[in-house]
C-alpha cells in the first residue's frame, strides 16, 4: 500500500471535508433577523398589580396545569416564600416589600422571551424556536432531556418534568403561542388581569408605552425599562416604583445576548481544526515515511514483505 | 497420541482459551473468587438495581437534582472529570504516533484502552443523566443544534471513540487472530490520530466552553472567557497524570503481564511525563492568573468562595507543579507517582467546582448528590475497572503479542 499522490489528495481532502462539515454553523443562534427588536411582547406594570393571581389561575387553566378553583388564589400565604416556576406553574407572583414605604409590591415572573434566547443556542437538537411573534416555544418530541438550557437561562425559567418517568419535558410560558399566533389573540394571563398591569402588544409599541409612562410620572417610576436591553433584549418588560434589583429582577445580566458568549469559541474552534489540520497531516506522513524505512531497513515480517511484493506487481 | 487429543481440546475449547484463560469454567469460576472481586460483585449488587431504577422511575425520586440544579455529580463527576481523565491516549498517542517518541511504546495501548473506556463509561454515565435517554442518538440523525456547543461535543465525543477504537482495535485483532485486521487497522492508527488530535483538543476544550453560556451563574472567579483554554489545557494534566499513576499501579497489579520489565526505564520515562506535567501546570497556574487579572476579580479572593478558589490554586495547582518540579530535580520517580495521584484530584476538584459547587452560587437552594446518585456513579466506575481488567487479563495490553510483530 503506497502513498500515492493520488492517495494524499483523496486523504487530505477526506479531514479537509470533515473539518468543514463541523463547521456549519448558523450565524444567528435560531432566529430569523426581522425577529430581532421585533415581534409581540407584554409589558408589566408593577405599580398597579395588587397580588390577586388570577393570572396564575388562568395561565394553569389554559395550559392544562393542575389547578384550583378561583377563590383559593385569593390565599395570601404562599407570598410568605419566594417561589419560582416548575414543572406545572409556568408563571407564579411574588411579593416584595417597597424600602420606602413598607408597601407590597407584587412581581409576575413567567419566561422573559429573550429577543436572542439562551436555550435556543444551548439546546443541541433545536427543541426551541424564536417565533416571529416574539415567543419562545419548545418542542417536546426531539428533546433528549439534557437540561442544558436550563443552566443556559439567565432568569432561571425552563423546568423540567422530574416526576416524569419515561417522558419528561422542559416546561416554561409560551406566551400563549397557540392564541396569539391568530391576530387579535391575547395570552390567558393578560386577557385575566383585572388591573391593566399586562399589556399586550407589538414590542415596540409597548417600549414606547413605557417611556411614555416614565416621562409622565417621573416621580413614580425608576427610569429604567427593564427587559428593553437586558442580554439583548426580551419580550417581557418590566416597569417599576422600586429599584429593579430589590424585587427579584436582576440588573447585573448586561446587555450582551447570552449566546454571543459562545460564538467567539464555536469559530475558533472550528478555524484552530482547519488550521492544525495540515501540521498535523505532514506529521502523520513523516510518521508513516519513517515506519516504512524501518521496515525496509528490518523487513521483519513475512506477511508484510508478501504484501508488498503483492502491491508491488499489481 | 497425547498432542493429538490436546490439540482436539484446544480447537473445541474456543472459549475457554480466549474467555476463561485456559482455564476450565470450573478453575475459571475458582479464580475468578479473590477479595477484590468481592468487592466489585458487592458494588454491583447494590448499584445495578439502582440504575434500573433510575431508568424505570425517573430523575425525581433517584436525584436530587431540581429546577435550580438541573446537573449534578452524574455531569460534575461521570462526564466532565471522567472525560477530562480520559485525555491520556490523547497525550501518549500523539507524543508516540505524530512525535516519533517511541521510547513510550509500552504506555501506549493501557493509555488507549484507559481512554476508550473512558470515553464509554463517561457516556454511560450521560444516559442516566438524560431525562429521555432513549434518545441519545437524535443530535446525530434527527436534529442538528449547530449554533449549540452541546452538538459540538455529541459530535466529536462520536468521532472520537471510533479514533479511539481503531487506535486500541489491533490488540482485539491480535486476540481474535485476525491478521487482515490488524494490518489494516495498524495502518490506519496514524491516521486515527491525527483526526483524534483535531477533534479531542476540540472537544475538551468545549466542555469548558458549555458554562461560557452561563456569566450571571457560575462563580466569577470560576467564570472566564478563557474556560476553554483552562479546561484544554488541564485536560493534558490529567491525561500526564493519569498515564503516571495508571503505569504504576498496572505493573504492579499484572506483574506477571510485564514481560522483561526494566524499572530504572520506567522510573525515567515516569519522571519525563512529570517534567511535562509540572510545565503544565505552570502554565495552568499562570493563565488562572492572567483570567483573574482581566476580569478584575481579586477582591473575591477575601470571600469564602474565595478561599475555596485559593485551595484548588495552591493545593491543586501549585502544589503539584512544585512537586512534579521536585521530582524530576531530584530524579525521584515515587514523588512523581504520588504527585500525579494529586493533581488527578484536582482536575475532578476543578470540574466539580466548576459544574456544581460554584455553579448557581448565589441562589439559595444548594445541591448535594442522593445516595442512588453516587451508588451510581461508584457503580459505573467499577464497571470501567472490570472492563480494563478483563481486558488486559486478554489481550496484549501490557505486553508484546508473541505472535505478532511489534508494529512499533
Amino acid at each position: 500500500m503506497g502513498i500515492s499522490r493520488r492517495n494524499f489528495l483523496i486523504r487530505s481532502a477526506a479531514l479537509a471535508g470533515a473539518a468543514v462539515v463541523g463547521s456549519i454553523t448558523k450565524v444567528r443562534a435560531g432566529q430569523t433577523p426581522d425577529s430581532r427588536g421585533e415581534g409581540y411582547g407584554v409589558l408589566i406594570d408593577t405599580t398597579f398589580c395588587n397580588g390577586c393571581r388570577k393570572c396564575e389561575w388562568a395561565c394553569n387553566e389554559w395550559n392544562k396545569n393542575p389547578n384550583q378553583p378561583i377563590k383559593a388564589y385569593e390565599n395570601k400565604s404562599v407570598f410568605e416564600t419566594y417561589r419560582r416556576t416548575h414543572a406545572h406553574t409556568f408563571t407564579v407572583v411574588n411579593r416584595f416589600i417597597n424600602p420606602l414605604n413598607a408597601e407590597p409590591v407584587y412581581v409576575k415572573k413567567q419566561c422573559m422571551h429573550c429577543q436572542d434566547p439562551a436555550c435556543v443556542s444551548a439546546c443541541f437538537v433545536e427543541a426551541f424556536t424564536k417565533t416571529g411573534r416574539g415567543a419562545v416555544i419548545y418542542n417536546p418530541d426531539v428533546c433528549v432531556g439534557c437540561r442544558y438550557c436550563m443552566i443556559a437561562c439567565p432568569f432561571d425559567i425552563p423546568a423540567y418534568e422530574y416526576h416524569e418517568p419515561v417522558s419528561p419535558g422542559v416546561t416554561k410560558c409560551t406566551l400563549c403561542y397557540d392564541r396569539i399566533r391568530r391576530d387579535g389573540g391575547l395570552p390567558a394571563c393578560v386577557e385575566v388581569c383585572p388591573t391593566e398591569t399586562l399589556r399586550f402588544g407589538p414590542r415596540k409599541e409597548l417600549i414606547a408605552v413605557a417611556h411614555e409612562r416614565i416621562r409622565n410620572n417621573l416621580k413614580k417610576y425608576v427610569d429604567y425599562v427593564y427587559g428593553e436591553h437586558e442580554v439583548g433584549g426580551t419580550s417581557w418588560l418590566y416597569l417599576s416604583a422600586v429599584p429593579f434589583e430589590e424585587i427579584g429582577l436582576r440588573q447585573d445580566l448586561g446587555t450582551r445576548p447570552i449566546p454571543d458568549t459562545g460564538k467567539g469559541f464555536m469559530f475558533m474552534v472550528k478555524v484552530l481544526e482547519i488550521v492544525a489540520a495540515w501540521p498535523l497531516v505532514f506529521a502523520a506522513f513523516h510518521a508513516i515515511a519513517r515506519l516504512r524505512k524501518k521496515n525496509a531497513d528490518t523487513r521483519v515480517s513475512a506477511d508484510d514483505k508478501n504484501a508488498e511484493e503483492h502491491d508491488r506487481k499489481s | 497420541m497425547q498432542k493429538n487429543m490436546t490439540e482436539k481440546a484446544d480447537s473445541s475449547s474456543w472459549v475457554r482459551k480466549k474467555i476463561f484463560m485456559g482455564m476450565t469454567f470450573r478453575e475459571y469460576l475458582k479464580s475468578c473468587v479473590t477479595l477484590t472481586n468481592g468487592i466489585a460483585a458487592l458494588i454491583l449488587i447494590v448499584s445495578v438495581p439502582v440504575m434500573i431504577y433510575r431508568l424505570v422511575y425517573g430523575l425525581g425520586p433517584s436525584t436530587n437534582l431540581s429546577d435550580t440544579n438541573p446537573w449534578g455529580i452524574w455531569i460534575g463527576i461521570d462526564v466532565l472529570s471522567g472525560i477530562a481523565l480520559a485525555a491520556g491516549g490523547l497525550v501518549i498517542g500523539t507524543a508516540y504516533y505524530l512525535f516519533g517518541m517511541k521510547e513510550y511504546h509500552h504506555f501506549v495501548r493501557p493509555a488507549i484502552l484507559t481512554s476508550l473506556l473512558g470515553y464509554l463509561f463517561a457516556v454511560l454515565g450521560l444516559l442516566f443523566d438524560l431525562g429521555r435517554y432513549y434518545r441519545l442518538p437524535y443530535p446525530m440523525v434527527v436534529s442538528f443544534g449547530l449554533s449549540s456547543i452541546m452538538f459540538l461535543i455529541a459530535w466529536h465525543f462520536a468521532l472520537y471513540i471510533m479514533v479511539l477504537f481503531v487506535e486500541w482495535s489491533p490488540a482485539l485483532w491480535e486476540w481474535l487472530n485476525m491478521r487482515k485486521a490488524r494490518q489494516w487497522f495498524s495502518r490506519m492508527a496514524v491516521w486515527a490520530t491525527v483526526f483524534g488530535v483535531i477533534i479531542a483538543g476540540g472537544h475538551q476544550s468545549a466542555l469548558g466552553a458549555l458554562f461560557l453560556i452561563a456569566p450571571g451563574k457560575l462563580h466569577p472567579l470560576w467564570y472566564s472567557e478563557l474556560l476553554p483554554l483552562y479546561f484544554l489545557i488541564s485536560a493534558i494534566i490529567a491525561g500526564l497524570s493519569i498515564v503516571i499513576f495508571e503505569s504504576a499501579l498496572t505493573r504492579r497489579i499484572f506483574t506477571e503481564k510485564v514481560e522483561h520489565f526494566d524499572s530504572g526505564r520506567f522510573d525515567r520515562l515516569t519522571i519525563s511525563l512529570g517534567k511535562a506535567s509540572s510545565a503544565a501546570l505552570f502554565t495552568y497556574f499562570f493563565l488562572k492568573l492572567l483570567g483573574l487579572a482581566h476580569a478584575h476579580t481579586w477582591p473575591l479572593l477575601s470571600t469564602p468562595y474565595g478561599f475555596w478558589f485559593l485551595f484548588e490554586m495552591l493545593a491543586c495547582v501549585l502544589l503539584p507543579a512544585f512537586l512534579f518540579a521536585y521530582g524530576v530535580r531530584y530524579r525521584n520517580a515515587k514523588v512523581t507517582r504520588w504527585t500525579a495521584l494529586l493533581a488527578i484530584t484536582g482536575i475532578v476538584l476543578n470540574r466539580v467546582n466548576t459544574s456544581i459547587i460554584a455553579f448557581n452560587w448565589n441562589a439559595p437552594e444548594r445541591y448535594y448528590p442522593l445516595w442512588s446518585e453516587v451508588v451510581i456513579t461508584v457503580g459505573i466506575i467499577t464497571m470501567a475497572v472490570i472492563a480494563f481488567r478483563w481486558i488486559v487479563n486478554r489481550m496484549a495490553i501490557l505486553h508484546e503479542h508473541p505472535d505478532y510483530e511489534s508494529s512499533h
